[in-house]
């Protein structure tokens, strides 16, 4: 019987010859993830084993989500991830000024390669499906056992054969693909299953669309999303990844659940209303919506190409003066290249608030919060109650075309309304 | 006997905990804030051996353990749902709080009903109503993980 790409990686990870959906089994793990939020308690769990860290260059920290520390609590959480990294050796601890947002991050830092399977104690670690690696997020138990074992369990998932028909239109981007995935099945459209995506329509999509896409698989309940290797996969990750790796593709015969195909010519940009990524509506049919902050940035689409799109939009226009437009480059690296592209000066003449990386407003940490009756567009992935502040605020997720189209009309607005 | 906190479908982590109470590492002060977004009478109120019955999909979002964790520290006895989001059940497991899965029955289930559970049988008995619901057993591979005592002990025992 043919695999598809996640059984291929998690037969090879867990020394069988074929696995089929429903087995159970243990899998060696290539890389293992926590933030400055899951980490600490990750660390305690870590501690009452009594091992040292099975591989000190395979497990990544990122202090992200509340850091730069937004107060003493967060401040000694991340003290604890530090003390730890420092006392382990762990070698890919990214303190703040190196750092970045962790999905954005770790691609770009070579450590993620095709083949490999990545555990991370944060859900959008899916992201990674994108480089072909099988990536998903799991608890912080997990990764306390990981860190130690250099292993975790599975259940090998069914799958949802994904195919990519035609050719992107205009404005449309990765966020409007998911996002209409997402309208077609529910958020728990995909539970417990693997995305894998097919197609002649992939040689369409930039690195960032398929970032975009892979990471925004859990919000349709997925336990990861998975995309071939082609050439700009391999552009991609020259220079940056350089040890051995293994590619998968999916055998002809590979046994799925369901098969969607999504024809690209077809699709519109859209957003999703609150309080469900999956209450999805063409950005044409909500033009009436007004808003009070537009954020862009996130381990969705906080990229050097979400970034691009924002300043094509953004550029000789202003803010509407009723908006607060926030926009974070997802890493230090995309900070400087968006700066020495011109972006960021284009952001700031716009009236815009630009800052270090973080994942800040995503998670209704710090940087962006919304009071009561409050109304946002946002570039991130959820947009559940409360998820960006006051338990009364609203969230419209949508793409980097659309979030900065909105941020000038002081209202949902398609991209073409801004740009003549 | 248990009393029923009842929710619907898609209940997410962000109203589990909600994240912007996440700089607390303290779970006993944490658990203070847990459900408050969707209903402010649970943390002050449910009693050890509660059981919450929701709908599809319980504790989709984010990967955040605090989630189930503050409801065990609450001494909720067990979840029971239509279907559970993976990593929360996964979570759920490997911190020893029961999550039943029992797809439509859950129907059977409402607000203020008095449930017996017996977890080694998989037997949920609705005590007002005089019905019985059967569940399967727990997969061969997570029982082993929750007969150690969760998944740090299995990983320990594996030396
Ligand atoms: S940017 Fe948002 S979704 Fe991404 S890791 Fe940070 S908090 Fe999570």
């Amino acid at each position: 019987m043919g695999m598809t790409m996640t059984e291929k990686i998690l037969a090879k990870h867990s020394g069988r010859d074929s696995v089929s959906a429903g087995d159970l089994l243990v899998s060696q793990l290539d890389l293992i993830l926590a933030n400055d939020i899951t980490g600490p308690p990750a660390i305690d769990e870590f501690e009452k084993i009594g091992r040292p860290v099975f591989d000190k260059d395979k497990i990544a920290l990122v202090p992200d989500h509340f850091s730069p520390c937004k107060d003493i609590k967060s401040a000694e959480m991340c003290k604890r991830l530090r003390d730890f990294a420092r006392e382990h050796e762990i070698t890919n601890y990214f303190e703040v000024g190196r750092m970045g947002i962790e999905h954005a991050l770790l691609p770009d830092a070579g450590l993620i390669a095709p083949g490999e399977v990545i555990i991370g104690a944060d859900s959008h670690t899916c992201t990674y499906g994108a480089l072909n690696a099988l990536a998903t997020g799991v608890g912080q138990t997990d990764v306390g056992a990981a860190m130690a074992s250099g292993t975790t369990w599975f259940k090998v998932p069914a799958a949802i054969k994904v195919e990519l028909k035609g050719k992107l239109p205009k404005y449309v981007k990765g966020k409007d693909i998911i996002l209409t995935i997402i309208g077609m099945i529910g958020v728990d459209g995909a539970r417990y299953q693997s995305l894998e995506f097919c197609g002649e329509g992939i040689s369409e999509l930039a690195m960032s669309d398929r970032f975009t896409i892979c990471n925004m698989a859990i919000e349709a309940g997925a336990k990861n999303g998975i995309f071939p290797v082609d050439e700009k996969t391999l552009d991609f990750l020259k220079g940056r990844v350089t040890r051995e790796f293994t590619a998968v593709s999916a055998d002809a015969d590979a046994v799925y659940d369901r098969e969607i195909t999504i024809e690209l010519d077809k699709l519109v940009p859209v957003v999703a209303y609150p309080h469900l990524p999956e209450n999805v509506h063409p950005v044409s049919e909500s033009t009436g919506i007004i808003i009070d902050q537009a954020v862009i940035g996130s381990c969705t689409n906080g990229r050097l190409e979400d970034l691009a799109q924002a300043a094509e939009v953004l550029k000789g226009h202003k803010v509407h003066p009723h908006v607060r437009c926030i926009i974070i480059p997802a890493t230090q690296e995309i900070y400087q290249q968006a700066m020495k592209l011109g972006y960021i000066d284009t952001f700031i003449e716009a009236g815009v608030a630009v800052s270090t990386p973080t994942c800040g407003p995503c998670l209704g940490g710090y940087m962006g919060i919304l009071a009561h009756g409050e109304r946002a567009v946002s570039t991130t992935n959820r947009n559940f109650r409360g998820r960006m502040g006051h338990v009364d605020s609203e969230v419209y997720l949508a793409s980097p075309y659309v979030a900065a189209a909105s941020a000038v009309m002081g209202r949902i607005a398609s991209p073409e309304e801004v740009i003549k | 006997m248990s009393k029923v906190w009842r929710y619907g479908d898609h209940v997410d982590t962000d109203v589990i905990i909600p994240a912007r109470y996440l700089n607390i590492a303290d779970f006993e002060e944490l658990a203070e804030h847990a459900m408050e977004d969707i209903d402010l009478s649970f943390a002050p109120n449910v009693q050890k051996n509660d059981i919450i019955v929701a709908g599809r999909n319980f504790g989709c979002g984010s990967s955040r353990e605090h989630a189930p964790m503050v409801l065990k520290v609450k001494g909720v006895k067990c979840i029971i749902a239509d279907s559970f989001a993976r990593i929360f059940y996964r979570n759920a497991i490997n911190i020893g709080l029961p999550a039943l899965e029992i797809g439509k029955e859950v129907e059977k289930i409402e607000a203020g009903d008095e449930l017996e559970v017996n977890l080694t049988k998989g037997e949920i008995k609705i005590v007002n109503k005089g019905i019985v619901i059967n569940t399967k057993p727990l997969p061969e591979f997570v029982q082993k993980i929750a007969d150690c005592g969760g998944l740090i002990n299995y990983v320990k025992g594996e030396n």
